[in-house]
């Protein structure tokens, strides 16, 4: 009984930490870094390395929020965070920003509450079949056996995408990501079905990846973002300019490796007010004039970013596709820095 | 005259027993062959034991501890052992043991959780064997402070402070007691530390700290995983289990009505919902009905819905071992005037812990297994830790090994405590079964 006390005596101690009050921009500059959600682990998404480090395609852009405010990359504490508890850390504000493989909804925006900032991965659910099947098209996967995670927006999309195509299957469902892989190497399905990402990460850990083809069908639109809570628009814009401010970078060739000669001054009004050599743009967010630059200086922009983290030389190996700037026909495309 | 003895005189030496009923032989036909249905099955048990062994034997012995990512694993094996042969590929465990072990906590800081490891040992000595000096005990009483200190850092004025509320409810009963009796001293031994840690104990620590200033670097708990995790969870529900499940069964029997139905909707409730949905709770939903920006350590949560739900199982089992005692003892507990502690502490509680602790044991190694649920609400136990180690580029796809290191660890603590209850057994074996 008295060592139960104790524990309320340690409680009381730790609710003392206070409350927020302020704007989230104003209480991250009091606390001195950034609180940011993330996954547990998805590979080239967000991975901690031998020494703890967090990295990743989704790490870098709050990485990349933490430089813009701190100007340092590393003034970010990352709370790992599942698919299940994650909705509620960002509300209950035991985060202040998600970057974790969170498909942008309507209802998770509306219904939920929370603001996406934007898009930084365009995804979508696709299927990988053994090359011995001798299918070419999802649309020959009549009858097939599909291994499926549980409890997913994947299992709803399988079933619209064959109910859609008047073809019948039968699903093989299984509770985490790596049971399921593993019983498709076993051979328990034929077909094996997540976010085309997953499906390509998935199969470059195979001991024969040739084997296995991803069909070229991708059922469903899975664009993957980070996102803020309700209520502060001001912070929203920061995290949403710092994401823009990365893929405004490729766009203008901003790179880390030219950054420090750019930042002197160009002949391009739109690179010198990203910068911030021109304009008051930092000012207008709460930030210094060069955020955009410290933002970049962290990992490189959206291109660098990219490539380090799950681009074609990494053993996850995925093209631009629809991730290209609109120049390029895909879908990247950055309001103007005006 | 002489008679012709027909019987023998004289001791003929000693024969060993037939070569087939000793050693070796005798054993095996003792055992494994005694009649045609054994023998049959002793035959396919034996073979069953070789096809499974036959695939995992060499799987684990051939491999590798020498790559530098899963595909190199392969690479080194297949030149090895040639084309097509596959095994493990133990190198991800020599690359990230450390964070199985200690999960995130900053590797030039590895000293203090194995310290307070090491300390745990040396205060359950004393508790587990009786052999050990009675002196340690002390040391048992203060390790709680000494282990939150090492293992999260600060100021040492903080659990120091904290135990000094125990101190002074010790006294307040001492010295209330001999002044108003016995329910006045509990109710002081109650309400002095109360008061004391929710008024008194945070200004004198902080008022000490920049006294003497006296810390250790701070760690969060976001930090915290692995094993550590598993084992601080595990051994903190464990201690706390036992004592507050003990009062819970006590409760139960108790002719109080209030204090009675309090405990029994206490256990069934806690007893009708699974630990996950509890965690939940934590994890989640004290999340929804804190005020927003609340710090609310996630690890203390964990660790007070796993003690309150290891509380209510234990209260069952400790009740089971009340039930199985003679309505004797009772009466004659009563018969010698002993009033309702003393009977309890003298004689009820001895032989109803005797009785239940296979039950006992195996509710703490059912709790020390449950904490890998944690890995559900994203705590990075070893279970969630293989997970965020398979999401490195090097290691992804590595499943059996990561589960193998885990299941062995695991194996090692289950096992030694279900051996150190078997012991425990024979030594309180007065005699009755």
């Amino acid at each position: 009984m008295k060592r139960f006390a104790f524990i309320g005596a340690l409680t009381a101690a730790t609710f003392a930490a206070g409350f927020a009050s302020a704007g989230t921009l104003d209480d991250v500059k009091a606390k001195g870094f950034l609180q940011c959600g993330v996954a547990t682990g998805v590979v080239g998404f967000a991975t901690a390395d031998a020494n703890g480090r967090w990295d990743g395609f989704d790490v870098s852009v709050c990485r990349a929020v933490a430089a813009a405010i701190f100007g340092d990359g590393d003034a970010v504490k990352f709370t790992p965070l599942s698919s299940k508890n994650r909705f509620t850390a960002l509300s209950s504000g035991e985060v202040d920003m998600l970057a974790r493989n969170t498909t942008w909804t309507f209802s998770r925006d509306v219904e939920l509450k929370f603001n996406f900032v934007g898009v930084n991965y365009y995804d979508g659910q696709g299927f990988m079949v053994p090359k011995a099947l001798g299918v070419t098209s999802a649309k020959d996967l009549d009858g097939a056996t599909v291994c499926i995670q549980t409890g997913t927006t994947t299992e709803l999309n399988l079933a619209d995408f064959f109910r859609k195509n008047g073809i019948s299957y039968e699903p093989v469902p299984i509770e985490t990501n790596n049971e399921a892989i593993q019983q498709y190497i076993a051979g328990a399905c034929d077909a094996y079905t997540t976010d085309a990402s997953g499906l390509a990460s998935a199969r470059a850990t195979f001991e024969n990846p040739k084997d296995h083809i991803i069909l070229p069908e991708i059922v469903s639109k899975e664009p993957l973002g980070p996102l803020v809570r309700h209520g502060d628009d001001q912070w929203m814009d920061v995290v949403r300019w710092t994401l823009n401010a990365l893929i405004e970078a490729e766009e203008y060739g901003v790179t880390s490796a030219n950054l420090a000669e750019l930042a002197k001054g160009t002949d391009n009004p739109e690179i010198n007010r990203l910068l911030g050599t021109e304009g008051n743009l930092g000012e207008m967010l709460g930030l210094s004039a060069d955020w955009a630059q410290k933002a970049i200086a962290v990992g490189g922009n959206y291109a660098e970013i990219f490539e380090r983290n799950i681009g074609e030389n990494t053993p996850i190996g995925l093209s631009r596709g629809l991730n290209a700037q609109w120049t390029d026909g895909g879908l990247l495309y950055s309001p103007p820095f005006r | 005259m002489k008679t012709e003895s027909y019987v023998r005189t004289e001791m003929l030496g000693e024969k060993s027993p037939p070569a087939t009923t000793v050693g070796l032989i005798g054993w095996v036909r003792e055992n494994l062959f005694n009649g045609w249905f054994n023998s049959i099955l002793s035959v396919l048990s034996a073979l069953a034991l070789f096809f499974v062994l036959e695939d995992i034997l060499p799987w684990i012995w051939r491999g590798t501890w020498t790559g530098t990512s899963l595909q190199n694993c392969r690479e080194v094996i297949q030149a090895t052992y040639g084309e097509g042969v596959t095994a493990a590929c133990w190198s991800v465990i020599g690359d990230r043991y450390h964070q199985l072990l200690f999960g995130f906590y900053p590797s030039e800081l590895y000293w203090r959780p194995i310290l307070a490891f090491v300390g745990l040992l040396v205060a359950l000595s004393p508790v587990l064997f009786t052999s050990m000096p009675r002196k340690f005990l002390w040391f048992s009483a203060v390790y709680p402070f000494l282990c939150f200190w090492l293992l999260w850092g600060g100021s040492v004025w903080l659990p120091l402070s904290a135990l000094a509320g125990f101190v002074l409810g010790y006294l307040a009963f001492g010295s209330v007691g001999k002044a108003a009796g016995n329910l006045a001293a509990v109710i002081a031994a109650i309400l002095v530390p109360v008061l004391w840690w929710l008024f008194l104990a945070g200004n004198v620590a902080s008022g000490l700290e920049s006294f003497i200033p006296l810390e250790l670097q701070h760690v969060e708990s976001a930090k915290f995983g692995g094993f550590m995790l598993s084992v601080t969870i595990g051994v903190t529900g464990i201690a706390l289990s036992l004592p507050i499940g003990i009062l819970l069964a006590l409760g139960r029997q108790s002719d109080l009505l209030i204090l009675k139905s309090m405990c029994v909707g206490f256990i069934e409730f806690i007893r009708g919902v699974p630990l996950i949905t509890l965690l939940f709770v934590a994890s989640t939903l004290l999340n929804i009905f804190l005020p927003p920006g609340t710090q609310f350590d996630i690890i203390l949560r964990v660790i007070i819905m796993v003690t309150l739900f290891a509380s209510a199982y234990m209260a069952e089992v400790i009740r089971g071992g009340l039930a199985a005692l003679p309505k004797g003892q009772y009466e004659a507990a009563d018969s010698l005037g002993l009033d309702y502690w003393q009977a309890q502490r003298l004689i009820i509680m001895p032989q109803a812990l005797k009785i239940s602790i296979p039950s006992i044991v195996s509710t703490f190694i059912g709790l020390f297994k449950d904490t890998t649920l944690v890995s559900i609400i994203a705590l990075l136990d070893p279970i969630g830790m293989s997970n965020t180690i398979r999401s490195d580029t090097d290691w992804n796809g590595i499943v059996w090994e990561l589960y193998g290191f885990t299941a062995m660890i695991f194996f090692i603590f289950c096992f030694s405590m279900s051996r150190y209850s078997m012991y425990l057994e024979r030594k309180l074996q007065t005699g009755h079964r």
